[in-house]
């Protein structure tokens, strides 16, 4: 059934723009009321699935504005702005005879038994660290690496350029390696 | 070739790199820092790991009771 296909990440991205989850829940209504009312002037040349997150991130949007929340994705995330992917401590300072190398370098999770990695607890790690990035890092990475979905697909829906939503990505992931390195070893 | 990649760097390039972004000649320079880095080596390994098991997570399906209104919309507006 689509609404189960398409649902989670409807509401997924419905979050990124407006200020609560009940409120996004009734943005995914009125978007899929918006999907039925439109269906006979559906032109098969678009996908369906593009077709209906354009419908949802018009609802959205809307409903953003009217409750005069900026739209996470407008505010542009660039590399200028000083997140690194790795705690700078961890490489040796500028002027050391190594600057810029590590000084802790990770370690191999070849180490790391299998049914440790693809563990319960393991996998709530990851979840728990999603949840704690800031919203548009977390749409990017929920929509790329837990939906699948291209490149291109996330930056049409949420109308970010592909730097942005590199960009977002890089940040989410890192985080999240971040998250497990410290699960793993800690 | 163009001045060697120091690891500090090579980390902010791995989505880059992983996504066939990276231009060919930073490509090259990371690749050849890859080559004698374990560290970086390691790295990107963990980079590769997380990306498999975050694809392992299944996504919140959604909550009962909205797919219930979802649904109830959907009876109302074709009886409408």
């Amino acid at each position: 059934m689509l609404v189960d296909r398409y649902g989670p990440a409807m509401l997924r991205v419905a979050r990124g723009f407006v200020r609560s989850q009940a409120v996004a829940e009734e943005v995914v209504q009125e978007a899929w009321l918006g999907v039925l009312k439109g269906l006979d002037r559906f032109e098969e040349r678009a996908s369906l699935k593009t077709w209906i997150f354009r419908i949802l991130t018009n609802v959205a949007k809307t409903r953003g504005e009217r409750e005069g929340r900026s739209v996470p994705f407008s505010s542009l995330a660039t590399d200028a702005d000083g997140e690194q992917a790795v705690d700078p401590e961890r490489f040796f300072p500028p002027g050391h005879a190594s600057a810029g190398a590590w000084a802790a370098p990770p370690r191999p999770w070849e180490d790391v038994p299998e049914d440790r990695l693809l563990s319960q607890e393991t996998q709530a790690a990851v979840a728990r660290a999603i949840e704690e990035l800031p919203e548009a890092q977390q749409t990017v990475i929920t929509l790329r690496d837990v939906q699948g979905w291209a490149p291109e697909e996330v930056c049409n829906v949420l109308g970010i350029t592909e730097t942005n939503q590199r960009v977002l990505l890089h940040r989410a992931r890192s985080k999240v390696r971040r998250a497990l390195e410290q699960y793993l070893e800690g | 070739m163009a001045r060697p990649l120091i690891c500090r760097e090579l980390v902010e390039l791995v989505t880059q790199y992983l996504e066939g972004e990276l231009p060919r000649r930073d490509r090259k320079r990371f690749d050849a820092h890859i080559a004698d880095c374990d560290g970086c080596r390691a790295y990107l390994d963990q980079m590769r790991r997380t990306i498999r098991l975050t694809g392992l997570l299944t996504e919140e399906q959604i909550p009962e009771r909205a797919k219930a209104e979802l649904l109830q919309v959907f009876r109302d507006w074709k009886t409408a």
